[in-house]
């Protein structure tokens, strides 16, 4: 072969390479290689928070069913979920040992507050995409300062806010009540709705009464939260003291405008169990779709989401609103990673997750769209309110913006 | 070792200087070969450890019992933290002051709660454990105590990088300085439990009444081995928060004082070694259990923690001892 | 002036919840000299099986007394299988044993029942008592069955000479099988019976606080206090002591404290009346001579 064939044969190669689609090039960071993507989690799978477990058991069904079916791009996922048992301590200890010995890709859906704070500058500093945190604190939309966290859920402070300017434009010389749990959830609402409220916030709010997560019931809170003459009561609370509120405040005849927070917004686990009729006339915030709501009954990813709890977790309830969640969660997790293709860097991944343009996911109510850009990291940009009419919860108003 | 004890119960002055220097080497070299994760994982040990031995002095030596030395872990932790966060105070002069902070709120707590016995104080103990992340949330202390939210440091950096050819970072340097504060503070505990106040606590736990005739002014005995106890229990929280790097009302939960006794009494009271071997039974048998079962761990824990009363009821330690004392060993206790 | 009525009775229901339980942790110290830390986990774990009867189609009472009889053998159960080896170990083993037993029940009910909240049924009617705004009919019921209870219990410990003899094998082991008293057996009736008023009381407390594995923990910190405060080895001073912290807890977070500091306050109160009179309201003092 004379030099003019080789050379014309090399560029030929050399052409043909530069052509070829990525594909060829593989990239992986630890956890990632052409068999299995390893994600790791912490969840409160005991001890105060643990009804909250339910979400990583559906997450972690989700991917089983993944691999079952094939794999995210030809890869199974390795879904690593450990107990931190709410305790920050023990959240750094697991998420330690997630990163320095399981060496996961990246962390998904670590729950609460608090033990996401105690790892917050630590995931960061090592560059470990920790990403679609289960909790709405405005913290994580941190751009500049912790460009590794993305959280999932609405904030809460945006929430609390969308509920005080509803007040505000709805009942402007309304008398109002609050009922919170005394940590930073409770004081996240709390916040926000007096932010957004503004300066009639001292003038509106004519009584506030707090709980812990230790007490056994809120009854007396309630009596106190009627004897002050309010009107209208925010209701801040976990599923159980939800329902409890919700069942006593019915039952001592007060009847307020009820606005209730999305954390305890599900029908399934609060609101069936408070009594249906009690919650008439309740205002929340809704996002993702229910497992009761005969709306769905024929959308493809509710079939989905309870034929995957039918066969991987069937001790779960449909009608949990735990359930939906994580499995909201799970399939936004796999569409990021999917987009991401072969190319499994963790600065890619971050490049996918915080450039999601208007990605209606699926479990989500059409029209709740995920958005993320580089200086904004809150997935959704806007809140739909909903009222309860004994059955499910009827959107009303257009999805306001929040932020 | 317990230091203290031969097989007639006396004091024992000397101590077994060759298992002692072993132990020590063998501590120092470890953070060399252990993953960073693992050093962290002893370093927590080590404080735990602190904390039990704080416990151990209370409870097997002066007989009285804490349902809530979670509450000085929380007062140690935070005092580092507001320190370290508020006033720019060095990590390493943090942990003084946590514990004579903690000897003066035990003290000061032990002074009243002494007058109860047995399951009132144990109430009493009790009691405070649950108030006290109340009062680490409390709006009006929020700008000291960061309220729900908690507050976050930094963790340090050492200030040598390497020692003799090996590398130390970060973790490596706490894992010394934890091992540094618990040497110093068994040190202090051998030392305060072997001279006359141990007998006086010892006496004060098996014959109360027989002491006071002899004249041992008992409440004030009482209230300072609380107050000891909590210092000790101060120091090994200002360590854990310096490790953690972050305290918040949620890691200080009634849970974590109910699992201080139960280290305690699994590692066998009145044994210094057997804070060792309780504090790593609390630091990883849970894990451990996690993996055997993902569906109940915590019922595998509960069902271990019965198994070992029943088979050990000394403890690890008193379970070490019988083996020793089986293989014909002189009994120094260990 | 209503809303202090409305607060009042709103702590007399809560503490009617407190003094169920504390009956329930008097049975067992006065049968067996042990605080049992686990039984609001038994009373739990109790009340799912109510509640796994329940769903399974069995009227309400059916359900009721089956859950007392599988109570009862589970206490049982659990003294002979688990409590009897430590017996004579020292205190703290034992309440390490208790410890155990109260995270393997939470753990256990956690996995078969999950954390959802369940509703539970209450056997009183749903429309309140005599119109009256500020108490359930349930609430008034359940106060009413904890009252029952404590006179049965009372009776039974001052009366028979079963309670007698139980009474006999707490206090001095030694002597009482000197005179043939069957001390063992003594003991594990002890537990059954204190598994059967944990049941009873959880299923009067499901129907308030909703059914969940973690249902009793808040609860049991206040049995206990209402136990210590009337006295631990006193029944009625138990019910006493369970409404009377129910009201001052109440009463507290309303008009005093507010609620974010009520938990403190009410705990230092009660560590304060403990230290007045260290052996609680209604409680023996006992008397040591050298």
């Amino acid at each position: 072969m004379n030099k003019r064939h080789m050379i014309l044969g090399s560029v030929a190669i050399a052409a043909a390479t530069a052509l070829t689609p990525a594909l060829a090039q593989k990239k992986y960071d630890s956890g990632a290689s052409d068999t299995e993507i390893k994600i790791g989690q912490t969840m409160p799978y005991s001890g105060p928070a643990s009804a909250y477990g339910t979400i990583g058991k559906i997450e972690a069904a989700y991917f089983r069913q993944l691999n079952d079916q094939g794999g995210i791009n030809g890869r199974k996922i390795n879904f690593i979920s450990l107990d931190d048992g709410y305790s920050p301590p023990k959240t750094v200890e697991m998420v330690r040992k997630l990163v320095e010995q399981e060496e996961v890709l990246l962390l998904m859906g670590t729950l609460g507050t608090p033990p996401n704070s105690a790892i917050h500058k630590y995931v960061n500093s090592k560059k470990v995409p920790h990403l679609l945190l289960s909790t709405g604190a405005s913290k994580w939309n941190d751009p500049k300062g912790h460009p590794w966290t993305l959280g999932f859920n609405p904030s809460y402070s945006s929430e609390g806010r969308l509920y005080a300017q509803e007040i505000l434009r709805t009942k402007p010389n309304a008398k109002i009540a609050v009922l919170f749990q005394n940590d930073d959830y409770g004081k996240d609402y709390l916040n926000g709705f007096k932010d957004g409220l503004g300066d009639k916030a001292k003038s509106m709010i004519v009584a506030e009464a707090s709980y812990e997560v230790s007490d056994p019931t809120v009854d007396s809170q309630i009596v106190t939260l009627k004897g002050s003459g309010a009107d209208t009561f925010f209701n801040v609370t976990t599923p159980k003291f939800a329902a409890q509120a919700i069942r006593k405040a019915d039952d001592i005849g007060w009847k307020p405008t009820h606005y209730l927070n999305n954390v305890s917004a599900s029908v399934g686990s609060v609101l069936k169990p408070a009594g249906l009729e009690k919650s008439v006339g309740l205002v929340s915030m809704v996002y993702i779709k229910e497992g009761n709501d005969k709306r769905w009954d024929n959308d493809p990813a509710m079939m989905d989401f309870k034929a995957l709890i039918k066969k991987y977790a069937p001790e779960v309830s449909p009608d949990d609103g735990n359930a939906t969640n994580g499995y909201a969660i799970a399939s936004l997790m796999a569409h990021i990673l999917r987009l991401a293709g072969d190319n499994l860097t963790r600065e890619n991944i971050m490049k996918v997750a915080t450039s999601l343009k208007d990605y209606q996911i699926p479990m989500a109510l059409p029209g709740v769209l995920a958005s993320t850009s580089a200086d904004d990291f809150a997935l959704f940009q806007t809140m739909q309110l909903a009222r309860f009419d004994g059955t499910m919860w009827v959107p009303f108003g257009k999805p306001q913006s929040v932020r | 070792m317990t230091l203290l004890k031969t097989t007639d119960g006396s004091p024992a002055q000397q101590l077994p200087w060759l298992q002692i220097v072993v132990v020590m080497v063998a501590a120092c070299a470890l953070p060399f070969f252990l993953s960073n994760y693992h050093v962290f994982q002893a370093s927590m040990v080590l404080s735990t450890a602190i904390a039990l031995v704080g416990l151990n002095i209370l409870t097997g030596y002066s007989g009285q019992i804490s349902l809530g030395h979670g509450a000085f872990l929380a007062i140690g932790a935070y005092t580092t933290a507001i320190l370290m966060d508020k006033f720019d105070v060095p990590y390493w002069a943090t942990i003084p002051v946590a514990g004579l902070v903690c000897l003066i709120a035990g003290f000061l707590f032990g002074l009243p709660a002494l007058k109860l016995e047995g399951h009132y104080l144990a109430l009493a103990t009790f009691a405070l454990a649950v108030a006290l992340p109340q009062l680490l949330k409390f709006r009006h202390l929020e700008s000291w105590t960061g309220g729900v939210q908690g507050i976050v440091i930094l963790k340090p950096d050492p200030p040598i990088t390497s020692l003799l050819g090996l590398t130390l970072n970060s973790d490596r340097w706490l894992y010394f300085v934890a091992l540094f504060v618990t040497v110093a503070m068994y040190w202090f505990a051998w030392n305060l439990l072997r001279g006359r106040i141990g007998r006086a606590l010892i006496a004060i736990r098996d014959q109360p009444t027989a002491a006071a005739l002899m004249g041992i002014d008992t409440s004030l005995y009482k209230s300072l081995a609380f107050g000891v106890s909590a210092l000790f229990t101060g120091v090994a929280g200002s360590l854990s928060a310096i490790l953690v790097a972050f305290v918040a009302p949620d890691s200080f939960t009634v849970f974590l004082s109910i699992t201080l006794m139960v280290g305690m009494v699994v590692g066998g009271l009145t044994s210094l070694a057997g804070a060792l071997y309780g504090a790593a039974f609390v630091q990883f048998v849970p894990n451990l259990a996690d993996q055997i079962s993902k569906a109940a761990p915590w019922a595998i824990f509960g069902t271990l923690l019965i198994v070992l009363m029943i088979v050990l009821p000394g403890g690890i330690s008193g379970g070490l001892n019988l083996l020793w004392s089986k293989l014909g060993r002189r009994s120094v206790s260990v | 002036m209503e809303t202090f009525i409305h607060q009042v009775v709103a702590g007399i229901a809560t503490g009617g919840v407190y003094a169920s339980l504390a009956l329930a942790l008097v049975m067992i110290y006065q049968s067996t000299h042990h605080i049992n830390f686990a039984q609001g986990e038994i009373a739990m774990f109790a009340t799912y099986l109510a509640w796994t009867l329940i769903n399974a189609g069995l009227p309400y009472w059916v359900a009721f007394f089956g859950t007392v009889i599988l109570a009862f053998s589970l206490g049982v159960l659990i003294q002979r299988v688990i409590i009897r080896p430590v017996e004579n170990a020292p205190v703290l083993n034992v309440v390490v044993v208790f410890i155990g037993l109260l995270v393997i029940l939470n753990s256990m009910a956690g996995w078969i029942f999950t954390y959802t909240i369940k509703a539970f049924p209450s056997p009183f009617p749903k429309e309140p008592p005599f119109g009256l705004s500020f108490i359930s009919s349930h609430e008034l019921g359940s106060i009413g069955v904890t009252l029952v209870l404590l006179v049965m219990l009372y009776s039974f410990f001052r009366f028979t000479p079963l309670g007698l003899a139980m009474r006999a094998a707490a206090q001095n082991p030694v002597s009482s099988r000197l005179v043939g008293i069957r001390v063992g057996w003594m003991l594990a009736l002890g537990w059954g019976l204190a598994a059967v008023l944990g049941s009873i009381a959880g299923m009067m407390i499901a129907p308030v606080v909703f059914l969940e594995p973690n249902m009793m923990s808040g609860v049991l910190l206040y049995a206990f206090a209402a136990a210590l405060v009337g006295g631990i080895d006193s029944p009625g001073g138990a019910v006493l002591g369970g409404f009377l912290v129910g009201i001052l807890e109440n009463l507290l977070g309303a008009y005093v404290i507010g609620t974010e500091l009520k938990l403190s306050v009410a705990l230092v109160l009660i560590v304060t009346v403990l230290t007045i009179r260290p052996a609680g309201l209604f409680g023996k003092v006992i008397v040591t001579r050298v």
